[in-house]
């Protein structure tokens, strides 16, 4: 057998950034932090209804992690708060601490596209949007913001993402993978109309309510099997997107998919390769073969970091998905974080170490 | 058109001769074939509610969509493995067979009620032994069984492990819980007591969304999602403790794919580390657990046939005992009989066609 | 080989962790129940300071269902992605073998011993009557 020890594909990624974190997560002190951007009505509906959501529990995640707040033990800032909520510790402790040139904000509290109230999904949306321009974008400028979108209410996703566009420390729409239906389907196009008419692209984190069992196979019992279940809702958005013909409707589409690991990729595109080719007379819409669309129109984050044993079979796979398709990011302040001078333990090229860093985001998210 | 695409099936393989195929289909038999089979109770029923006039094939598979029925095995009736004949002559002969395993996939598996449902299991697996092994030597039978009621499961398992014929218990992959669920375990300790391994198949009850995004639009996007549901329950197994409750049992995944393994054993294996304290029982890492008591068998085999990429992916597997040959008659997974490529390599293949089935299956190492 | 004074005895509550530097070396320093044990500040995985992370007991188990925590305070969870490590000998529970940190020895002695021995004290000065946890590096 041939051992690919070394990577294939030549990079051109010439930027004046040398490390690009894509999925920071700020955080709040307490719920207040929302009120000036919240009408009177809502700052009530907030106080006494809580988040009403598709899932058991209303204040917490299905499944209890293994560190409180999801987060490194050593991210909790030294003025109270939890993990992501200071921005005075996040710049000393991430920003300045790792060198980050540009860090993109992913905010999860409250996942505006989980709230069943769709008055109150639209303006929990509107003022998390607004809270990271007054608590992090203004301040500090090597932040950038997600517009955070409703999925589950396209006319009104559309309308903010309107909105926010002409704000350029937004970077991208961000949807939740977990949704009521697949993301591919037509219900949700005018969003990709939006994203694409302004030049946005799309990023889905993990995570999301959609209501459903959190794997094809019914709600695990452990955390162990819910995180893993990631990376299964994040095929399932490809396969969506690809199969309803998202890519073909719209080519300039693009999408990174954030925190549901890539060694996957490449068996993913063959397995899809192989059904389509059996079966495509049922989606003609679906013109090439569906890993050409993962080449051309997606990509990934690289944390958390795939760590085989021995570490160099992930040479093979940085081949088959091509480095072209990865971006960097540390997942800041969680738990299972990833060290950009540690991360990767196969070696990577000057060109792969610049495109994967920062080249790959900066045509991405078009920031140059 | 891409590699995946043009390889398909195209590649001369290696021989099959004397192997043992674990995953052959006979066609599923009509409800009306079922009656005599079925006691008096369910056969008086049955006619009285018009259930003998119902098709009770599968929304997971369809016996008709061309995955299912390869063109050139396709009979006048639509379906293909309809009869002994056609068994013999495409499935049997051709490879040169020595041995294979019946996988009907049938409705009776799914049936909300779970008496009707073990009714018409026990119906197909007298069926099975009537009119396909006592005809043909070279068959084999698989017990199947709705795992739902695991009470109504091993009473079936205990009556037709009488007949040596039968040599595994087969349930579907999706349930209405993930497999490793407490309530599923008299059924391994059922199957484990008897010498039968568990084989689970492609394909479910649809009783919820086989995606945490919810419902794909199209049966290429579903075909697709059944490997993510089967990666969650090969974790639902390991995290739950099967393997250490029923040390014994060997189960096999069939129709499940297998080239994403390696992607499964490096996520699984790191978020462990992490998070092992959750399930302290799982002492060892799960890839290690998985290599000692899962086998897959070896259809559909998804990667680039004329690149490295299968030699490497195997490579990443590392584990010669995995894979149990399998055609998938009459599925369409390969042309003529090319099942076996050149690429597993001759010592592989050995193992694949008859080591790795008779150290998977006591019962048919015993009359080899 | 040296003996440095890295700590005074009472400045380190039982269950409580504490980086020093010393001879170059960054060093944690744990009090396991009224023992001191010292490994190597930093996880051999992505670099984190062991010297934050959670102290834990082991979690064991006889069967599937069935927990027990063992060991209570023996262990350190490294504080990103949680990988345990043995306070006592350095290794960690997962892959012992392979993953592991370097495990210095450490003692206690009193400030008036040590001030005729060959200590190495650059951090503090040592008095006569108090209690010292000492490393040899």
């Amino acid at each position: 057998m041939t051992e690919a020890q070394t990577l294939e594909r030549p990079v051109e990624a010439k930027t004046k950034y040398n490390l690009i974190d894509c999925d920071i997560h700020p955080s709040m002190k307490t719920p207040a932090e929302m009120h000036p951007y919240l009408s009177q009505r809502w700052r009530d509906h907030l106080a006494t209804y809580g988040g009403h959501t598709r899932q058991g529990l209303s204040e917490t995640l299905s499944h209890p992690r293994m560190v409180p707040e999801v987060s490194r033990v050593d991210s909790w800032p030294p003025s109270g708060g939890p993990p992501g909520s200071d921005l005075p510790f996040l710049r000393e402790q991430h920003l300045d601490g790792l060198g980050i040139d540009i860090g993109v904000l992913v905010p999860l509290r409250f996942n505006a596209s989980g709230q069943r109230h769709p008055d109150f999904a639209t303006a929990i949306a509107t003022a998390i949007n607004d809270w990271q321009v007054g608590k992090f974008l203004e301040p500090e400028p090597r932040l950038r913001g997600s517009i955070i979108a409703t999925q589950e209410d396209p006319e009104n996703a559309v309308a903010e993402i309107n909105r926010r566009a002409s704000d350029k420390r937004f970077v991208q729409v961000l949807l939740p993978p977990r949704s009521i239906e697949p993301l591919g389907k037509r219900r949700h196009w005018p969003i990709f109309e939006a994203a694409v008419s302004h030049g946005l692209p799309i990023s889905l984190h993990v995570g999301g309510v959609g209501g459903h069992q959190a794997t094809g196979a019914g709600w695990p019992s452990y955390y162990i099997e819910e995180h893993h279940s990631q990376v299964q809702t994040m095929q399932s958005v490809i396969a969506s997107l690809i199969f309803e013909g998202a890519f073909e409707h719209f080519p300039e589409l693009k999408i990174s998919f954030v925190e549901g690991g890539f060694s996957w990729v490449p068996a993913f595109g063959w397995r899809m390769d192989k059904a389509w080719a059996a079966m495509r007379d049922e989606v003609p819409h679906v013109k090439r073969p569906p890993s050409e669309y993962l080449k051309n129109n997606i990509w990934f984050t690289t944390q958390p970091m795939e760590e085989p044993n021995p570490a160099r079979n992930l040479t093979d796979t940085l081949n088959w998905i091509g480095t072209d398709r990865l971006m960097f990011s540390t997942d800041y302040p969680h738990w299972d974080f990833d060290d950009p001078r540690y991360a990767f333990k196969v070696p990577l090229s000057a060109a792969e170490k610049a495109a994967i860093f920062a080249g790959n985001a900066v045509n991405f998210y078009g920031l140059n | 058109m891409n590699e995946m695409v043009r390889s398909l099936g195209n590649e001369p393989g290696l021989s099959t001769f004397g192997g043992i195929d674990c995953d052959l289909h006979p066609a599923s038999p009509a409800t009306a074939t079922l009656l005599p089979y079925l006691d008096d109770y369910w056969r008086e029923t049955f006619i009285m509610r018009g259930v003998d006039r119902m098709s009770l094939a599968m929304t997971a598979s369809p016996p008709r969509a061309p995955i299912n029925v390869r063109p050139d095995w396709k009979a006048a009736s639509g379906f293909a493995g309809d009869t002994l004949e056609a068994v013999r002559t495409q499935a049997l002969d051709p490879f040169g067979t020595r041995l294979a395993i019946c996988n009907v996939l049938h409705g009776s598996m799914i049936m909300h009620s779970d008496d009707m449902a073990a009714a018409l299991c026990g119906a197909v697996n007298e069926w099975l032994a009537r009119e396909w092994l006592d005809k043909e030597p070279r068959l084999r039978g698989s017990i199947i069984v709705s795992a739902q009621n695991a009470e109504l499961a091993v009473a079936e398992i205990e009556k037709r492990a009488a007949d040596p014929r039968f040599v595994q218990v087969m349930i579907l992959a999706q349930n209405d819980e993930p497999l490793g669920r407490r309530r599923y375990w008299p059924i391994y300790e059922a199957a484990a007591r008897n010498r039968l391994p568990l084989c689970i198949h492609a394909g479910g009850s649809n009783r919820h969304a086989p995606t945490a995004t919810g419902w794909p639009s199209f049966f290429v996007e579903a075909y697709v999602a059944q490997a993510s549901i089967f990666e969650s329950q090969l974790l639902s197994l390991v995290a739950e403790g099967v393997f250490h409750k029923v040390p014994d049992l060997k189960v096999v995944f069939a129709e499940s794919g297998f080239t994403w393994l390696p992607s499964f054993f490096w996520r699984a294996d790191k978020t462990w580390r992490g998070v092992r304290a959750e399930t302290p029982w799982v002492t060892e890492q799960p890839s290690d657990i998985v290599k000692r008591h899962v086998r897959f068998t070896l259809q559909p085999v998804e990667a680039p046939l004329e690149t490295d990429a299968l030699a490497r992916t195997l490579e990443h597997i590392d584990c010669d005992d995995i894979l149990l040959f399998s055609t998938d008659y009459p599925h369409a997974q390969f042309e003529g009989t090319n099942a076996l490529s050149a690429k597993f390599g001759e010592t592989l293949a050995k193992k694949i066609l008859i080591d790795n089935p008779l150290a998977t299956y006591p019962r048919i190492a015993a009359d080899f | 080989m040296a003996r440095h004074v890295i700590a005074k005895v009472d400045e380190l509550d039982i269950g409580k962790s504490k980086l020093v530097k010393v001879a170059g070396r960054d060093i944690a320093l744990f009090n396991v129940k009224g023992e001191f044990f010292a490994i190597a500040n930093r996880c051999p995985h992505e670099g984190a300071d062991l010297c934050r992370g959670q102290v834990v007991g082991l979690a064991e188990s006889d069967e599937p269902g069935k927990y027990r925590m063992t060991r209570h305070g023996e262990l350190v969870r490294c504080p990103w992605h949680g990988w345990e490590f043995d306070i006592r000998t350095g290794k960690s529970w997962c892959d012992p073998a392979r993953t592991r940190v370097k495990s210095f020895d450490v003692s206690v002695a009193k400030g008036g011993a040590l001030a005729e021995g060959p200590y190495q004290a650059e951090t503090f000065p040592v008095s006569i009557d108090e209690d010292y946890v000492i490393v040899e590096i």
